[in-house]
C-alpha cells in the first residue's frame, strides 16, 4: 500500500485539531470551517475505502505496518477488513454532522472543536487498529476529550455525568486490560493481533485460559457498549454532554465497545466466547427491554434517546452472541446502521433543547410548523429504531433474530448435553420488544411534532437553519438507502463477518 | 408490451411523492389536480398489464428478479397472477378517486398528496412481491402513510384512533415476523415461488427445523396461527374489528376509501397467497374455527351497523359485515381445499366441523375451493367499490354538514337530489343488489359455502338480511323523512362537478360487473384455479 489513507483518515482530524489552536480565537466562523473540512476530509476517505475495498480478495486490507516497540513486540499497525471499514464511514458521517449541528456554539469554540476532533481521531484510530496496544492507545485517548468537553460544555450536573461517565469506563477498560495481558504474556508476547489470534489458539491449554479470561474482557469493553447493568453512566453522560457529543459517544463510541468486545474479545478467545455467550446474550437482552421500558416511562428527551441508544447496543451484543454468519451480519449493520439513527435522533433533540430550552418532551407541542424537516428526521429515526421495514432498523433485526434462532440449535458448552434453546426465547422477547420501542417513539413524536400548537413560545422559535438541513438529511438518505438496499452495505459486512466465523471455527 | 411494468408500476407513484414534495405547499390546485393526473399514469400501467395478462397460461407472469438482500436469502421478485392482477387494478383505480374527494383538505397539502402516493406504492408492492421479505416490506410500510393520514388529517378523535391502528397492526404482525424469520431459516429462500412449490413447502420435508421443539410440525401449527393472527385482524375477522371502526370514522374521506378499499384487502389476500397455500393442511384443520369467526363477523357486524347513529360508523361496521364474507370464503376454500389434497384428512375439529355442516367423509370436491376462493376474490374486488364509494358518500354529506348524527340528517332528497340518487345507487351496490357486482360475489360465497358449511352460511344469512336493514335505515335516515330543521335555514348544496366525477366511475365499475361479471372472474378463475383447483 503507497498511499496511507488509513492513517490519513484518522490524521486528518488530528491535523485539523492543530490548525485550530492556532486560528485566533474570535474567528469562530474559520474554526468551524476548519473542523468542516477536516470531518470531510475523513468521511470522503472513509467512502473510499468502502467503495475501494476488495471484496473478491477480503482480509484486512490497506494495511500499514512499522515496528514501534519491538522489544514489546509494539508496531504501528492499522488495517481494515469488512466488517470495520463502514465503522470507519460511520464515524465520518456522525462527527462530520455533529461538527454541522453545533454551528452555533460560541462559547470557547477552538477548544471545543479540537477536543471534538481529537474524541473522533482516537476513534478512527480504534477502529482500525489491528495492534492491541495501539488500540488501547487510541481506546483511552479517547476518554480524555470526553470527559473535558461533558464538564466543560454539558449541561445540568454536567461535573458528576462527567465523573462517572469517565470512571465506568477507566474500571471497564481496566478489566479488559488486565485480561488481556494476560493473554499476550501466555501467547508469545505480541500485541499484533494475527500473533495473538494464533498464539492463543496454539496454547496446549488454551480452552481452560480462554474460558478464564473471555469474560471480564468482553464485560470490560462491553460497559463502553453500555451493557446492563453496567449502562448507567451511558444515559447520565448523554442527558449533561453537549449535542454533538452525545451523536459521537452514542452513535460511534459505544461501538467501539462493541467492536473491541468482538475484535479482541471473541476473536482472540473464541473458545470462551462459545462458553460464555449464550449466557451473556440475558444481559444484552435486558439492554433491550429493559432501556426500552425507561424509554417508554421517561419525559426527559436527552434521557429518552440515551436509553435509546442502550437499548439500539443491546442489539449489536445479541447478535454478537449468536456467534454465527446471521447473527455477526446483524451486529455489523446495525452498528453502522444504528449508529447513523442514533447520531440523527440525538442531533433532533439537541436542535429542538437548543432553541427551547425545554427537555420534557410533553411540554413540546406543534413543532412541526416551525421546523418540518425535523419532524420528518425523528419519524424516520424512530422508524427506523423500531425496525420497520424498508427502514436500516430491519435488516439489522432480521439477521441478529435470524442469527439467534439458528444458534438456538448449537451445543451448549456451559451446559453438557444441552442445546443453546433459550436463545429461541431471547430472539422471541426481543422482536416482541419492537412494539415498546414503537410505542415510545410514535407517542413522543406526536407529542412533540404533530399535536396542536398550544404553546406560543414555540412557533416563534427560529427555523432549521441551511447547515443543520444538511445534518438531518444526511443520516436520513443512510437510513432509508441502507433500508431498501441492504446489500449495499451488507456486501462488504458479509465478507468481514465470514471470515471471523471461520476463524473462530463457528 | 413494457419491459419491467410492475416495477414502474409500483415505484412510479414515488415520482409523484417527490414532484408533489418539490411543488411550493401555496399552489394548492396545481398540487391536486397534479397528483390527480399523475396517479392516472400507474392506473393506465395498470391496465396496460391487465390487457397483455396471457390469459392462457395461468401462474405468475410479469415476472422480474434481481439480487436484493442475499445474505438472508431474499430476493427482489415480482410477478402477478390471477389474485393479485384484480387487486393491482383496484388499487391503481381507487387512488385517483379518493385523492379526487381529498381537494377539500387544506391542511399541508403537500404532505397529504405524497403519504397518498405513498400508499399506493406500498400497496402496490404488497400485491406484486413473491418474496416473503419483500412482501412483509411493503406490508408494514403500509401502515406509516395510514397512521399519519388519520393522526394528521383526522376527526377529533384521531390520535387514539391512529395510535391504536398502528400498536394493534404493529403487534398482530410481530408473530408474523417471527414465523418468517423461522421459516427463513428452515427453507433456506424467501422466494415464494419456490415455497409455494411442492418441494418447498414450509415445515415439511427438508424444510423442517427442531428449534424449541423436537416435533419439528409443531413451528407449522406456529406459522399459521401467527400469519392467520396478521391477516385476520386486517380483513377484520370479529374480534379483531375493533381498530376499525375507530379509524374508519377519524380517517379523512379519501383516507377512509383507501382503507377499506385497498388496505382491508391485505388481510383477505395475506389468507389466499400465503396461508393456505403455504399451510394447506393445517388451514384445513382449523378452518372451522375461521368460518365460525367469518359467521360472527357477517351476523355481529350487521347488527353493530344496525346500531349505529353516526353514518360514518354504520358504514364502518358494514366492511366488517362485507369482510366477513370474504373470511368465510377463504375458510371454505382453507376447508375444502385440504380434503382435495388429500380426500381422507378430517379435521382435527371434527365436532365443530360437523356442527358447521361439513362432510367428515366428503369426497374428493375440486369444486368448492374455487368457488370459495373466487367469491372471496371477487367480494374483495365489489367491497372494494362499494366501501370506497359509500364512505365518499359520507363525506361528502360530512362536508356540507357538519354532522354525521343520522338522528339530525333526514330529508336530503329534497334539497340534494342528485346526492340522493347517487347515495341509493351506492347503496344498493353495498346491498348487493341482482345487477350490481356485490350480487354476483355473495351469490358464489353463499353457493360455496353450502358446500362446506351448511349450517354456518344458513346462520350467516341473517346477516345478509340485516344487512338490508341497515342499509335502508341509513337511507331512510339520510334522505327521507322531514327535512332536518337546521337545514331548511342553511340549505346544504348538492354534489358538485368534482364529487362526481370520483363517484360515478364507482358506480360505472359496479354496474358494469354486476352485469358482466366475467369481465373480471376469468382473470381471477385462472389463478385460483391454479392455486386451489
Amino acid at each position: 500500500m503507497i498511499f496511507p489513507i488509513l492513517s490519513l483518515i484518522m490524521l486528518a482530524p488530528v491535523i485539523g485539531a492543530v490548525i485550530i489552536l492556532f486560528i485566533p480565537k474570535d474567528r469562530n466562523d474559520a474554526i468551524k470551517t476548519v473542523a468542516a473540512a477536516s470531518a470531510m476530509v475523513s468521511m470522503l476517505l472513509s467512502l473510499l475505502v468502502v467503495f475501494a475495498y476488495n471484496r473478491a480478495q477480503g482480509g484486512f486490507q490497506f494495511a500499514e505496518k512499522a515496528s514501534w516497540i519491538p522489544s514489546l513486540g509494539v508496531s504501528y499497525y492499522v488495517a481494515v477488513d469488512g466488517f470495520s471499514a463502514p465503522l470507519l464511514l460511520l464515524n465520518g458521517i456522525v462527527l462530520f454532522c455533529a461538527v454541522l449541528v453545533t454551528w452555533n456554539l460560541t462559547d470557547r469554540a477552538r477548544e471545543f472543536f479540537a477536543f471534538l476532533l481529537m474524541l473522533a481521531a482516537g476513534v478512527f484510530g480504534a477502529f482500525m487498529s489491528l495492534d492491541l496496544f495501539l488500540f488501547l492507545i487510541f481506546y483511552e485517548l479517547v476518554l480524555f476529550p470526553v470527559y473535558v468537553l461533558v464538564a466543560g460544555w454539558g449541561s445540568g450536573p454536567r461535573e458528576y455525568a462527567a465523573m462517572k461517565l469517565t470512571i465506568y469506563l477507566f474500571l471497564g477498560s481496566l478489566a479488559s486490560i488486565l485480561g488481556l495481558l494476560v493473554i499476550y504474556y501466555a501467547s508469545g508476547r505480541s500485541f499484533s493481533f494475527d500473533d495473538m489470534q494464533r498464539g492463543v489458539a496454539a496454547l496446549k491449554d488454551t480452552v481452560a485460559l480462554q474460558r478464564t479470561w473471555f469474560l471480564p474482557v468482553f464485560i470490560g469493553f462491553g460497559v463502553l457498549a453500555s451493557i446492563w447493568p453496567l449502562h448507567n453512566w451511558s444515559p447520565d453522560g448523554y442527558a449533561s454532554a453537549p449535542t454533538a457529543v452525545s451523536m459521537l459517544h452514542g452513535g460511534v463510541l459505544k461501538a467501539t465497545g462493541a467492536y473491541a468486545a468482538l475484535r479482541f474479545g471473541v476473536q482472540i478467545m473464541p473458545e470462551g466466547a462459545k462458553y460464555w455467550l449464550p449466557v451473556v446474550a440475558f444481559l444484552c437482552l435486558a439492554n433491550v427491554i429493559y432501556a426500552g421500558s425507561v424509554a417508554f416511562r421517561q419525559k426527559d428527551l436527552k434521557y429518552i434517546i440515551g436509553f435509546a441508544s442502550v437499548a439500539h447496543l443491546g442489539l449489536v451484543l445479541l447478535g454478537i452472541c449468536a456467534l454465527n454468519v446471521y447473527g455477526l451480519n446483524g451486529a455489523g449493520i446495525e452498528l453502522f446502521a444504528g449508529g447513523v439513527m442514533t447520531g440523527l435522533m440525538f442531533s433532533l433533540v439537541g436542535i429542538i433543547y437548543e432553541r427551547s430550552h425545554e427537555r420534557d418532551f410533553s411540554k413540546l407541542n406543534g413543532l412541526v410548523k416551525v421546523m418540518p424537516l425535523a419532524a420528518v428526521g425523528f419519524v424516520i429515526g424512530s422508524l427506523t429504531a423500531m425496525g420497520m421495514p424498508g427502514f436500516s432498523g430491519f435488516p439489522a433485526e432480521m439477521q441478529i433474530f435470524m442469527g439467534l434462532w439458528s444458534a438456538s440449535q448449537t451445543n451448549s458448552l456451559m451446559f453438557a448435553g444441552q442445546l443453546n434453546w433459550w436463545l429461541a426465547v431471547i430472539a422471541i422477547a426481543g422482536v416482541l420488544t419492537i412494539l415498546i420501542t414503537a410505542t415510545w417513539t410514535l407517542r413522543i413524536g406526536r407529542q412533540m411534532f404533530f399535536t396542536d400548537a398550544t404553546t406560543p413560545d414555540w412557533q416563534q422559535l427560529p427555523p432549521l437553519t441551511g447547515i443543520e438541513k444538511v445534518a438531518i438529511i444526511l443520516p436520513c438518505i443512510v437510513c432509508i438507502g441502507v433500508g431498501i438496499l441492504p446489500n449495499s452495505v451488507m456486501n462488504i459486512i458479509e465478507i468481514g463477518v465470514q471470515a471471523m466465523v471461520k476463524s473462530i471455527g463457528g | 408490451m413494457i419491459p419491467n411494468i410492475l416495477s414502474i408500476l409500483t415505484f412510479l407513484p414515488l415520482i409523484g411523492m417527490v414532484l408533489v414534495l418539490l411543488t411550493p405547499e401555496r399552489s394548492k390546485n396545481t398540487i391536486r389536480w397534479g397528483s390527480v393526473l399523475f396517479s392516472l399514469l400507474p392506473l393506465a400501467l395498470s391496465i396496460i398489464a391487465w390487457a397483455s395478462y396471457d390469459m392462457k397460461q395461468s401462474g405468475f407472469q410479469f415476472v422480474e428478479k434481481a439480487v436484493w438482500f442475499p445474505q438472508i436469502n431474499s430476493v427482489y421478485q415480482v410477478g402477478v397472477d390471477g389474485i393479485s392482477l384484480p387487486l393491482v387494478v383496484l388499487t391503481c383505480f381507487l387512488t385517483p378517486l379518493a385523492m379526487l374527494m381529498s381537494f377539500t383538505v387544506d391542511k399541508s397539502v403537500r404532505a397529504f398528496f405524497a403519504l397518498f402516493f405513498l400508499l399506493e406504492t406500498a400497496t402496490l408492492g404488497v400485491f406484486v412481491s413473491l418474496d416473503l421479505i419483500v412482501f412483509f416490506m411493503f406490508y408494514e410500510l403500509s401502515l406509516v402513510p395510514m397512521y399519519f393520514l388519520i393522526s394528521v388529517w383526522g376527526g377529533a378523535n384521531r390520535k387514539y384512533a391512529s395510535f391504536k391502528f398502528m400498536l394493534y397492526t404493529i403487534a398482530a404482525s410481530l408473530g408474523m415476523l417471527l414465523a418468517i424469520q423461522v421459516l427463513g431459516l428452515a427453507s433456506k429462500s424467501f422466494d415464494l415461488t419456490y415455497l409455494l412449490s411442492t418441494a418447498g413447502r414450509p415445515f415439511t420435508g427438508n424444510n423442517q427445523v427442531n428449534i424449541l421443539f423436537a416435533d419439528p410440525s409443531v413451528w407449522k401449527g406456529i406459522a399459521f396461527w401467527t400469519f392467520t393472527l396478521a391477516f385476520a385482524l386486517k380483513v377484520p375477522v370479529w374480534p379483531l374489528h375493533t381498530w376499525l371502526p375507530d379509524a374508519h370514522t377519524e380517517a379523512p374521506t379519501g383516507g377512509s376509501m383507501m382503507l377499506a378499499g385497498i388496505l382491508l384487502k391485505l388481510g383477505g389476500y395475506g389468507f389466499l397467497r400465503l396461508v393456505i397455500p403455504l399451510f394447506p393442511e393445517t388451514a384445513g384443520q382449523y378452518a372451522p374455527i375461521l368460518a365460525i369467526l367469518a359467521m360472527l363477523s357477517i351476523v355481529l357486524g350487521a347488527f353493530a351497523a344496525w346500531g349505529q347513529n353516526d353514518f360514518k360508523k354504520l358504514v364502518a361496521y358494514s366492511s366488517v359485515n362485507h369482510m366477513g364474507w370474504v373470511a368465510l370464503g377463504i375458510a371454505v376454500t382453507a376447508s375444502a381445499f385440504a380434503t382435495a389434497v388429500d380426500p381422507h384428512a378430517t379435521s382435527k375439529l371434527h365436532d365443530i366441523a360437523v356442527f358447521a355442516g361439513a362432510d367428515p367423509h366428503a369426497v374428493k370436491d375440486t369444486l368448492t375451493p374455487v368457488l370459495g376462493a373466487s367469491g372471496a376474490m371477487f367480494q374483495m374486488i365489489t367491497h372494494g367499490l362499494s366501501s370506497a364509494a359509500m364512505f365518499a358518500m359520507v363525506g361528502i354529506v360530512y362536508e356540507r354538514a357538519h354532522t354525521r348524527d343520522l338522528t339530525k340528517l333526514g330529508g336530503l332528497w329534497n334539497i340534494m337530489p342528485r346526492y340522493g340518487a347517487v347515495l341509493i345507487f351506492c347503496a344498493m351496490g353495498s346491498l348487493g343488489l341482482p345487477g350490481l357486482a356485490g350480487f354476483a360475489s355473495e351469490f358464489l360465497l353463499i353457493r360455496s359455502g353450502w358446500a362446506a358449511f351448511t349450517g354456518l352460511t344458513a346462520l350467516s344469512l341473517i346477516g345478509l338480511l340485516v344487512t338490508g336493514i341497515y342499509i335502508l335505515k341509513a337511507l331512510q335516515k339520510v334522505l327521507h323523512g322531514p327535512l332536518g330543521h337546521e337545514w331548511a335555514h342553511h340549505p346544504l348544496s348538492d354534489m358538485n362537478w368534482t364529487e362526481v366525477i370520483a363517484v360515478a366511475p364507482l358506480m360505472l365499475a359496479m354496474l358494469v360487473l354486476g352485469i358482466a361479471p366475467a369481465l373480471v372472474m376469468n382473470l381471477i378463475n385462472l389463478g385460483v384455479s391454479k392455486l386451489f383447483g
